[in-house]
Parts: C-alpha cells; structure tokens; sequence
C-alpha cells in the first residue's frame, strides 16, 4: 500500500510547477548568496582622520593605519564638524583626531591625549572599532619612542581555534543548512497536508483502509529524500565553492541532519493538524519560522541574549542543530561531544511526532 | 469617491471576520520587537572562560580576578588540562581558555616576564575577535598595575574613546531600526498580495471587475485597510521601542512618521506587484515570505553591517527598500538628524513606489485585456 | 470480493443509532437495513443529519450510543474492516487533480489491496466502458465535471465493494450528465454492488429502490418512492417531500 501512496507523491511533487523548482534553486541561491551577505565581523571599518599636524609622525601612522587589515577605506577632514558630515553621511564609522604637536610630544616624551569618536548605533561595531584603533595607535607611539629599552614583560598570545584565519563564511555555510532542512522538510509536508485539507482528497483517503501513519508516512519519506537532495546540493556547493567540509565526516553530517529532519517535519505535522486552510498553516509557520531563526544563534550569538530569553531558546531545536553543525564543520566534535545536543533533538523528535499523531484524527 | 467608499468598507468587513489573522498581525509586531528587541544582539557577554594554571601566583590570581570581575566573563570549574580544556571546547562547554606557561611563577619571580597563551572558540570569528580583544586588554591593564612606576614609558599616549549615539553601547538601538522595517514589509506586501490573489482565486475579482468602477480603485480599496493595519502596527512598535527598550527618538517624530508611511506605501506597492504576478495564494505567500523576508532580513543592513559585504552585493542592496527604510530611521530616531540627512533616503523609496504601482497595474491592465 | 452475506441477507443494519455533539443531537436514534444490490436514497434538507449518518456508517465518527454493522462489520468497534469493504465518492471530486487517470486508478487500487495486475485490467476495461480510452493519460484537472464525476465512481467501485456510498455525487452537474450517471450507478446494482445516496435533487430519488426522508436528526419515513407517492396521494417525490415539510 506504501508503494503506491509513494508513487502518488513523488508524482505530484515532480509534477508540481513551483516545488522542484524552490527545491533546488532556492538552497542554490541561498548557499550562493548567503554567506557574502552574513558576516558580522568588524572589519572594512572606514576611518575619518582629522589630522591638524601633517607631520612626518601623522603621516606614518595614517599610513600604518590605512595598512591595517581593519581599515579599508582612509577620509581626510578638515575639521572635527567636517568629519562628523561624514559620520552623518554613513561615509565613515570613526573619527581620530590628531593633536597639532603630536610629532613633537611623541620626540620630546610628553604625556598627550588622542581624541577618538566611533559611531555606536550598533554598539560592538563601534567599540570594537575603537579597541582596535586605539592598539594601532598604542603600538605605532610606543615604536615611534623605542630607544631598545624593552621593559620586561608578560607576553599574551592571542589564538583563535578551529578557524585561526577566523573566515566567516566558515561559521555561516554550516548554520545555512539548519534554515534550507527547516523551510524544506518542516514546512513543504505540512503544506502538502493542509492543501490535501482544503481540497477533500483527505477525506477520500479517510474512508479507505489507508492507515494514518501510512499516508503521513508516505509524504514523510517524500521530503526526506528531498531534504537528502538538499543536503547534498549544499554539501557539494559549500565543498567547491567554498572549500568547506564537514571536519567530523560525512557519516555523522548525514546522521544528525536526518534527526533533525524528523524533528522539523514533526513539528510541521503538528502545525497542519491545527490548520484548516494553506492560508493559516503559512501564517503560523512565518510566525514561527522568524522567532526560531533569530533566536537559534544562527545570526547573532545566544550567549549574548539575556537570561530570560535564553530560557526562551533552551525550547528552540533549531538552536540545538545550529550548534551542532557548526560543531560538526568547525571543530569536527564526534558523537561523545555532542551527547547533550543529540539527546536534546532526539527528545523534540518524540515530543513532536509523538504531539502529531495524538492531534491527527482520521475520524473526527 | 462613494463606492470607492463601499468597496473600503468591504475589504474591512472581509479583515475584521478572521479574527485569527487579526489577532496574528496586531500581536505578531509586538511579539516580535519586544523579543528581538531584547534578544537580537552581538554584545560579547557570559563567556565561558577556563584557568589553566599550574600553580597559583599573584599576578596570575590578579589577571583571573579581573577578567571575572569584567562584565563579559564566566568561570568554569574544572581542574581541566590543557588537552581536557580542548576537549570541553569542542563540546561548547568553554569558549575562552586561558593558558599560564608552565613555568610562569618561576619566570615572574626571576626576570618578572612569562608567558599566557589566550585560545579563544574561532567559530564564531566575531565573538572569537572580540573576546581576545577584552581580554588581552584586561591581561595587559592588570600587568601595568603590576609593574614598577619606574618601569613605565615616559611620554605616554592616552586615547580617549566617544561611542557617538550610544555610549552604552545597546544593541536594540541597533537593532530595532531593522525590526521595524522587517515587520513592516512583511505585514504590508504580505497581506495585500494575499487579499488580491484570494479574490483571483475564488473568482469574485472578476465580478468586481465588471462593475463600473475603476480596477485602480478596486486595487487601492484594497490596500486602505492594510494601510491603516500598518499605521497601527507602526504606533505600537514606537511606544513599545521608546517606553519598552528604552530607544529615544532623538529626532523629529513627525518626520519619523512621515519616512514611515512612505516606507509603509512602497511595501504595499510591493504587495500590490506580487498579487499581479501570481495566481495562488500559497505562490503569493512563499514568494512574499522568501523573496522579501529573507533580503529584508539580510541584505538590508538589519543584522549585518552592508560595509561588510562584497562591490556586487552592496549595489543590490540599494535595490532592497528595506535598506533605504532602516538606514533613515537610524538618522532620525538614534543619530537625530535633520531632515536634510535623509533626503537620499526619502528620494531613494519614492521612485521604487511609482514603478512598482505602475508595473503592477500594467500587469494588471493587460490581464483584462 | 467479501461474500459473508447471502443474497437476502441485509448489508447495512442500523439500530437506534444516535450522534450528539455536546448537548446537540445530530442524528436521534435511526433504525433501518438495506438489503444487498440495493439502491437506497438517503434525503433530507441541509442539517438533516444526513452527512454525520454517512460519516458514522462509514467509519469516520464513532456513535454516542446505538448498534450498527455494514458489510457484516460492526461500525463502532471494527471501522477499519468497514473502510476495507467499501467504496466512497463525495460531492467534491474525489480524484486527485493533478495526477492522470490512470493514476489515480493505480492509487486507489493499490490502496485496497488489489494487485497490479488486476488494476491494470480493471482499468482498462472501466475506462473502456466509459469510452474514455483515450483520456488514459490525461490530467484529471483538465477534463469536465460531469466526466470526472464518471471516473471518480468508476475509481469508487473498481475494488469491487460490497457497498458504496455517494454524498450528493450529482452535486453542480448537467441534467444530462446526471442521467449518464444514474446509468452507472444501475449498472454497479445490478453487479450486486449495493449502492447508498444521497442527493438533493428528487427526480433523483424517483430512481431509487427504497428512500428515506431525514429531518431533525431522525427518520420521518422509509419506503419505496411508489409507495410514498401514493400514501401521500401526489404525483412527484417533490410533493412528498414539500408534504413532508409542512408538518
């Protein structure tokens, strides 16, 4: 009997003029365009320098700011008004203001005061911009004045693990597969139910001896080979485009996006059996579908949101699995590193399919 | 103008029967800006940090106390090695591991130097930068109090840092701007293209077609009562950002208002060309749901700075009006600018109007025909 | 395909048989048989009761209280053996639209059971008798009404059941249309397929073996079309039901 409902659904969907086509151009798109597109570092910072000296001294450090990998883009202003004209004009995202005497302080030894002014509407951004522009300038003065004279010290060095060229697109391709499984595998099944729904084919398969888990189970299936065909379309993408593989191995890549699979599409299940038209189960879903992305940590951090609406994400899967892919590209964690994440997923997996089959009622 | 009327008050009888739409687009902005509001941020804080020490001095007790006593760092307890330390990184148990030569008392008793090694989780390479950043400059600060004045370069180089709009650096101020324009657009093309493909669907388009009435005004009766849904929207996101989260409007609110409902009147222009071009509702939502959200959600500035993004990404981006909306929002309710400042903006979203309106009743035209 | 029941046998046997949605009662204590290679008109006024009756004798809705068996089945306790022996079509088109015809003859058939073979031969020869061959590979959504009415009745009985039910099949169809398929259905009778119906239209009724007349959740009468037609002293089964409705 599964054969044939089988059949029924792979034609449909071929047969469909808009659903192959979001298939496979849509993570295409995604994966192309994405992780260009995603990236929160704080870098192409455009400087206003306001430099009252034009010295040799002002000079050096422009030219040693300009060079840093943070700046990518040096204004010259007039004044401090003139460099705030660019703040306002979004052309620039920090001022530095040099001193009149500063070549002649930094040779005759004498204490001065620099004046920086970042623009904060995004907070981090700003005082990043800050930190880093203030060690340039540190360090530019301190070689300036070296006499050899080298006090001893304590020596900090600073690295980042798993991703020491600290690449973004390394922590963004991996999140992007957690969005293109939910929209795929949670949201298309549901959708196909409800417009079953709405057409009344559903109360046709209802008196016929086709068991509920059968007919739901045929559809299932459906968009889990679907969602292989997705996943692997990401896989190769991110393989040659962006030269990114999974560090712990396609095995367990394919093994836990498939628990994550049957969580989503339990919980789309859930969300078709309380909708009676397309229209409500699509609301629902957008509804949904916005809270569980920004809150996953897939753009911006959880551990930077407050407590109580990290308590909020602890009941959001797809936080779990954002973590869990970027643990299985990144750092390459095996099986006995990710025992909470897994244990958590496969306990929404039964909470959702188990909360589907209880509100799905053949008879009504 | 009295039919024009007649059809206004159709559309609102059709709204105000589906109580569960109703309820999800007056409930569904104030979720979201009090959640996102809240939640959307990049601030680096709770960071998981571990000691690695093999014996204790005091400038290793120091330097621990003052990471921890900084607003960004958590301890974990754990007698951990270095290798153990690898391993509770790899299981997100710590992000931050901070690594005390092996001889480090020694050296610090002997010739006062020594080493520390800071390892911090680069997977996320923002927060991996920020978090070496603090604190190597908090290392570096509680070494300095260490140290013998006389030690102490003479001739030093202090910089004083102004974080312009926003000293304490919060992030909704940031992000806010972006949610207001993400709800907008949604709720704005979504709704109207819905409307008007559901009206295709069931048929009932073409009798209103055949009645005497012009289909422009058909088309903009409409989008009357999503325009006043979305008026409403607007006045409870900007009571909920400046009573709620705390985000002042420093500029002109008339203004502010203004910018809106042309930002408001080019989505459902918006709408208005979606509903043309499809014929199911579900074909509408998908294409409003992805098509719109996901530029709005990152092609506009919202979450990500467009700086960041490559020569050919940024010149879509002007073609997203969600970026011209946040960016003129940010001037006049963060940086309080003039309205001269937002000029660009305002002259950037009317054109996108105009062609989206006329391409749409071109569309629409030519589908009577 | 079930041959438990013989040929007097009733096939539908229905006891008191009672529905209540909270304090609401659908349908209120319904007794009556119908026998088998019957046509048995089912007809009442919107909100009669008749679709909650359909629903629980084909398995969809439990009864509150009330005894009753189709095909041998008891529909309270075994619904599933009950959906095995029998064959339904609803007045929204039954067919998948967007698959072709002989699909949806596959879909259906594999669904009871039957083996590829036999689908194939079913098929051919229900479209065959249709002088439908040539739309074999045609999208149901792109054929009219009245033909999708055939095909989905042909789809409805091609498991061979013991009986099938028909809400308001001719629902939005051409007189003539509605003719042709009354055709059918007195072909499937007369295969010992036994046939339930009900219908809005009462020059339908007139084609009935036996009808019954709901109203208010219960059963107003149960008799052939001439009988009532002559205890009521009317010519139409539109009189009996308009005399019906008076009282």
């Amino acid at each position: 009997m599964l054969r044939y409902l089988l059949e029924k659904e792979f034609k449909q969907f071929v047969r469909n003029k808009f659903l192959p086509k979001l298939v496979l151009f849509y993570p295409l798109l995604m994966m192309v365009l994405m992780p260009w597109a995603a990236n929160l570092e704080v870098k192409n910072l455009r400087i206003s320098i306001v430099d009252k000296e034009h010295s040799a001294a002002s000079n050096a450090l422009i030219n040693k700011i300009s060079g840093s990998s943070y700046f990518s883009n040096t204004l010259y202003a007039q004044s401090y008004l003139d460099a705030m004209s660019h703040i306002e004009s979004q052309k620039s995202d920090i001022i530095l203001e040099l001193p009149l005497d500063f070549e002649k302080n930094l040779v005759n030894r004498v204490d001065q005061e620099i004046f920086i002014a970042a623009n904060a509407v995004d907070g981090v951004r700003g005082s990043m911009a800050g930190t880093y522009l203030t060690s340039i300038v540190k360090e530019f003065s301190q070689e300036y004045m070296d006499t050899g004279l080298k006090a001893p010290g304590i020596e900090i060095i600073s690295l980042s693990k798993y991703n020491p060229a600290m690449d973004y697109k390394l922590f963004m391709v991996p999140a992007l597969i957690v969005l293109l499984l939910t929209i795929v595998v949670g949201f298309l099944p549901a959708l196909n139910i409800v417009a079953e729904k709405e057409s009344g084919t559903i109360e046709q398969i209802n008196v016929t001896p086709v068991g509920k888990y059968t007919f739901i189970g045929a559809k299932l299936i459906l968009y889990w080979a679907v969602g292989f065909v997705v996943l692997t379309t990401t896989l190769l993408l991110s393989k040659y485009f962006y030269g990114i593989e999974p560090l712990s191995g396609y095995a367990r890549f394919y093994l836990l996006s498939y628990l994550f699979m049957v969580v989503v599409s339990g919980l789309g299940l859930v969300i078709s059996n309380y909708s009676a038209t397309m229209q409500q189960a699509m609301f629902v879903m957008f509804f949904f579908a916005l809270i569980m992305i920004l809150m996953s940590g897939l753009f911006t951090p959880v551990a930077s949101m407050p407590v109580w609406s990290q308590t909020i994400t602890a009941a959001n899967p797809l936080k779990y699995f954002t973590d869990v892919m970027r643990m299985l590209f990144i750092k390459g964690s095996n099986l006995g590193q990710l025992v909470k994440e897994i244990t958590i997923l496969a306990g929404f997996a039964i909470f959702f399919n188990f909360w589907a089959v209880l509100s799905y009622h053949k008879s009504s | 103008m009295k039919q024009f009327l007649v059809f206004v008050r159709k559309e609102f009888l059709h709204i105000s029967r589906d109580v569960r739409t109703i309820l999800i687009l007056l409930l569904m902005p104030i979720v979201q800006i009090v959640l996102f509001g809240f939640a959307l941020t990049n601030e680096v804080q709770d960071v998981k940090v571990l000691f690695i020490s093999n014996e204790s001095n005091e400038t290793a007790a120091l330097i621990n106390h003052r990471i921890l006593s900084s607003p960004y760092f958590i301890p974990v307890e754990s007698q951990a090695s270095a290798t153990e330390a690898e391993n509770l990184m790899k299981s997100n148990q710590v992000s931050l591991i901070v690594n005390y030569s092996r001889n480090f008392n020694e050296t610090m008793v002997k010739e006062g130097a020594g080493q520390i090694e800071l390892i911090a989780d680069g997977s996320d390479p923002n927060m991996a930068s920020a978090i070496l950043s603090y604190s190597s400059a908090i290392i570096a600060a509680s070494i300095k109090e260490r140290m013998p004045a006389s030690l102490e370069n003479m001739g030093k180089v202090s910089l004083s840092t102004e974080l312009l709009y926003n000293p304490q650096m919060k992030s909704s101020y940031n992000f806010v701007p972006g949610v207001m324009g993400l709800i907008l657009m949604i709720i704005c093309a979504m709704m109207t293209s819905i409307s008007i493909v559901r009206e295709k669907e069931t048929g009932t388009m073409e009798i209103l077609l055949v009645s005497p009435i012009r289909p422009m005004f058909i088309i903009l009766s409409k989008s009357v009562p999503y325009f006043i849904l979305s008026v409403i929207n607007l006045a409870t996101i900007l009571l909920l950002s400046v009573y709620v989260l705390k985000v002042p409007v420093t500029g002109s609110l008339f203004w502010l208002v203004m910018v809106s409902f042309i930002f408001i009147f080019v989505s459902l222009t918006l709408g208005l060309l979606i509903s043309s071009i499809t014929h199911t509702q579900v074909a509408a939502m998908l294409i409003s749901g992805l098509a719109l959200m996901m530029p709005a959600m990152l092609l506009s500035g919202m979450i990500f700075p467009i700086s960041n993004m490559p020569e050919l990404l940024q010149v879509f981006t002007k073609f997203v009006p969600a970026t011209w909306y946040i960016l003129a929002v940010k001037k006049l309710m963060i940086q309080g600018l003039p309205l001269i400042s937002e000029v660009t903006e305002i002259a950037a979203m009317c054109p996108m109007a105009a062609v989206f309106l006329s391409l749409s009743l071109k569309q629409f035209k030519y589908r009577l025909e | 395909m079930n041959s438990k029941e013989s040929q007097n046998r009733n096939i539908i046997e229905v006891e008191s048989l009672t529905k209540k949605f909270g304090s609401f009662t659908a349908v209120n204590s319904i007794s009556f048989n119908v026998k088998k290679g019957e046509i048995f008109g089912f007809l009442g006024a919107n909100g009669a009761g008749k679709t909650t009756a359909i629903k629980m004798l084909c398995g969809l809705l439990k009864p509150t209280s009330g005894q009753g068996t189709v095909a041998g089945y008891n529909i309270a306790t075994s619904p599933e053996m009950v959906k095995r022996n029998i064959g339904y079509m609803s007045q929204r088109f039954s067919l998948y639209q967007d698959l072709k015809v002989w699909e949806n003859f596959r879909l259906f058939g594999g669904i009871y059971g039957m083996k590829s073979r036999d689908i194939e031969s079913v098929t051919a020869k229900m479209l065959k008798d249709l002088g439908f061959e040539k739309e074999r590979n045609t999208v149901v959504e792109s054929l009219p009404a009245g033909w999708k009415q055939k095909l989905a009745f042909s789809v409805a009985i091609m498991h061979n059941p013991a009986i099938v039910f028909l809400d308001e099949p001719t629902g939005g169809v051409a007189p003539e249309a509605r003719r042709q398929f009354w055709e059918l259905i007195y072909l499937a009778s007369q295969k010992g397929i036994t046939v339930f119906v009900t219908t809005h239209y009462m020059d339908e009724a007139e084609y009935c073996n036996r009808v019954t007349i709901m109203k208010d959740g219960a059963i107003e009468v149960i008799d052939t079309p001439q009988n009532l037609k002559s205890n009521y002293g009317v010519n139409s089964m539109d009189e009996v039901f308009y005399e019906l409705a008076k009282v």
